[in-house]
């Protein structure tokens, strides 16, 4: 009797069949609840996907649920001749790569300005940087506005031209004049980013850097830069895709060059003799799909290694 | 010929200098001197002229008409800032909450995180949004179905929950969220990022500690996850607080009259009333959470 209890007792705490069930519950919880939240991000995009080769026929057809099946490039096609895809898909990405790279460029400057070169007055800068996240677009969005629509680089510019300003909506330079100047589309952020990775960079690694006979800007670009490869590369998605998904800016300065974000806000009109919403709707929403479709492919090679370098930012300090 | 030499230091700060000249070039020219300007015209009507501009100054009347004489503003300020209110919260708790799930190890982990974090590259733009909710109605509609499921799960929930004895007000701000999961969920992908960052840098030593002492998974995480998380939900409050700027009604509202009616005095006046509220509803939010929030060093 007691040899058996015994026997049990130490069966009980060997296996502990208690602890194992609440693992396995927890597992089979964590499982399903997952699960369900992965449905709810994919369903859309599953659904936008599915949509976009239905034929007009099988709006209408409850029995069609996932797979069309009258299959179909139209909607496709009209798509891509209303939104003029090609052009407005090569400004969007001009735009998108050569604010990113100049970002990159200022913000990590700034950034290693903040965490490892400090001047007078960097203190009061950097709270003016937190500053400018703080502040709604919208309330410098006229005077922005009109400081490309009037542009006169402080004065200089009346030296040159006889107007005394130029007329820099309705191209490129605003993007380029905000980027480089480290204004651009959440640059508060990245600038952010980069001064926290770059404090936790170590300081001996700079100094050996320095006593080596290298010079600060040498340093920072052959020693710092190559350390901060998960900063950069945070940086470089986000401001990629933000810039990318961006309609506010883009609405603002631009007017007749075309982008994607600003076409896909003008589609409806332009698919005006299409009678039927539903249809409209549905072609509406293969725009959206081709808009997403290069943010989707360049997800799919950079996920992996965004998801670890995102950890490794030092976004938390 | 023969200079002074500068120090390391001195030498540092004239490059500190040198690498930060772009962002205060851009800081004066793109944000000092806008918003002082944006400020003077809210206090003024502005007549677009030959040469350029000209303004007139007229006091605080653009401020008093916003809250008298306009229809829209008075509404869509009050309903942008209760979007806000009703959404951060559940916001960073679903995020700290998914965090803490794609934290754990599990078999498929580096997928189900990069599918976590496609809401950060798809749904970031307002169009997207917009349009997908307009088409889910669409296919309801003409019979998919898929709509009316889920309208028949909350109201199901709703029920056992009314049943179970939480106050009606609680039930509906819960059965609330679970209708707009996909809204939530697709406003959370950098709340996630943040989170699941911060619990990577907590100490593995302090969870071997509180298991050896005989804490349960449960108070593990309140006594010891959570505390080391507060600094990041203050972070994170901040972060959805602003992001909730990037597409509401009001935004579109300011622009419209701006663009539209070329009202520019009065939409000045508007971003201005928009952003002292939202000023004050971080510094509030800020000051509460932050004697609450707990540094490890």
């Amino acid at each position: 009797m007691r040899v058996q209890a015994a026997r049990m007792g130490e069966w009980l705490s060997r296996k502990s069949p208690q602890e194992k069930a609440k693992l396995w519950t927890w597992i089979a919880v964590r499982t399903l609840l997952i699960l369900g939240f992965c449905y709810i991000i994919l369903f859309p995009l599953f659904l936008r996907i599915s949509v976009a080769f239905r034929s007009k026929v099988d709006i209408y057809d409850p029995t069609v649920l996932w797979i069309p099946r009258h299959f179909t490039l139209e909607n496709l096609q009209l798509a891509i001749s209303a939104t003029k895809y090609g052009s407005a898909l090569l400004n969007t990405f001009l735009i998108s790569s050569t604010t990113t790279i100049i970002q990159l460029a200022t913000c990590a400057l700034a950034g290693y300005a903040f965490a490892r070169l400090k001047f007078k007055g960097s203190g009061i800068l950097f709270a003016l940087v937190i500053f400018t996240i703080v502040v709604p677009p919208q309330t410098i969005m006229i005077p922005l506005y009109l400081t490309y629509r009037y542009f006169d680089l402080f004065g200089i510019l009346k030296w040159f031209t006889e107007k005394g300003h130029v007329n820099l909506i309705d191209t490129f330079w605003p993007f380029l004049i905000s980027s480089g100047t480290a204004m651009g589309l959440k640059n508060g952020l990245y600038i952010f980013i980069f001064r926290q990775f770059f404090r936790g960079v170590p300081k001996e690694l700079e100094e050996a850097s320095l006593v080596d006979g290298a010079g600060i800007f040498k340093t920072f670009y052959r020693i710092i830069l190559p350390n901060a490869l998960p900063a950069i590369v945070t940086v470089l998605l986000f401001s990629f895709v933000w810039q990318w998904n961006d309609s506010y800016y883009v609405s603002l300065f631009l007017s007749k060059v075309k982008v994607l974000a600003t076409q896909l806000t003008d589609m409806g009109p332009a698919l005006g003799k299409e009678p039927d919403p539903v249809y409209q709707s549905m072609l509406l929403n293969t725009g959206v799909l081709l808009m997403m479709a290069p943010l989707i492919v360049l997800y799919l090679f950079v996920q992996r290694y965004f998801v670890e370098s995102v950890e490794r930012t030092g976004l938390v300090g | 010929m023969k200079r002074k030499s500068l120090t390391l230091e001195q030498k540092k700060a004239w490059y500190g200098v040198l690498f930060a000249s772009p962002l205060i070039i851009g800081m004066i020219m793109l944000f000092l001197l806008p918003l002082i300007q944006s400020f003077r015209f809210s206090l003024s009507s502005i007549h677009i002229v030959e040469s350029g501009f000209a303004t007139e100054y007229k006091g605080f009347t653009n401020y008093i008409s916003l809250f008298t004489s306009n229809p829209d503003y008075p509404r869509s300020l009050t309903e942008s800032v209760a979007h806000m209110l009703v959404n951060v919260p559940i916001i960073i708790i679903f995020s700290l909450f998914a965090a803490v799930l794609l934290n754990q190890k599990f078999r498929g982990r580096s997928i189900a995180r990069a599918i976590f974090f496609l809401p950060v590259i798809l749904a970031s733009s307002a169009i997207a949004n917009l349009d997908i909710s307009s088409f889910v109605g669409g296919t309801a509609m003409s019979g998919g179905g898929d709509g009316g499921a889920n309208l028949l799960q909350s109201f199901e929930l709703k029920k056992m929950l009314l049943e179970s004895g939480m106050g009606p007000a609680i039930v509906d701000y819960i059965t609330g969220a679970v209708d707009r999961i996909y809204e939530i969920i697709s406003s959370s992908g950098v709340q996630i990022l943040i989170f699941l960052a911060g619990l990577q840098s907590i100490s593995p030593s302090l969870y071997e500690a509180s298991k050896i002492e005989g804490a349960t998974g449960y108070e593990i995480f309140w006594k010891v996850t959570f505390p080391m998380m507060t600094p990041l939900i203050l972070t994170n409050l901040v972060y959805s607080i602003i992001d909730s700027f990037s597409s509401n009604k009001i935004n579109t509202l300011i622009s419209q009259t701006a663009f539209k009616t070329f009202d520019f005095g009065l939409s000045a006046a508007m971003s201005w009333v928009y952003f002292i509220i939202v000023a004050i509803i971080l510094f509030v939010s800020t000051a509460l959470i932050s004697r609450k929030v707990f540094y490890y060093d």
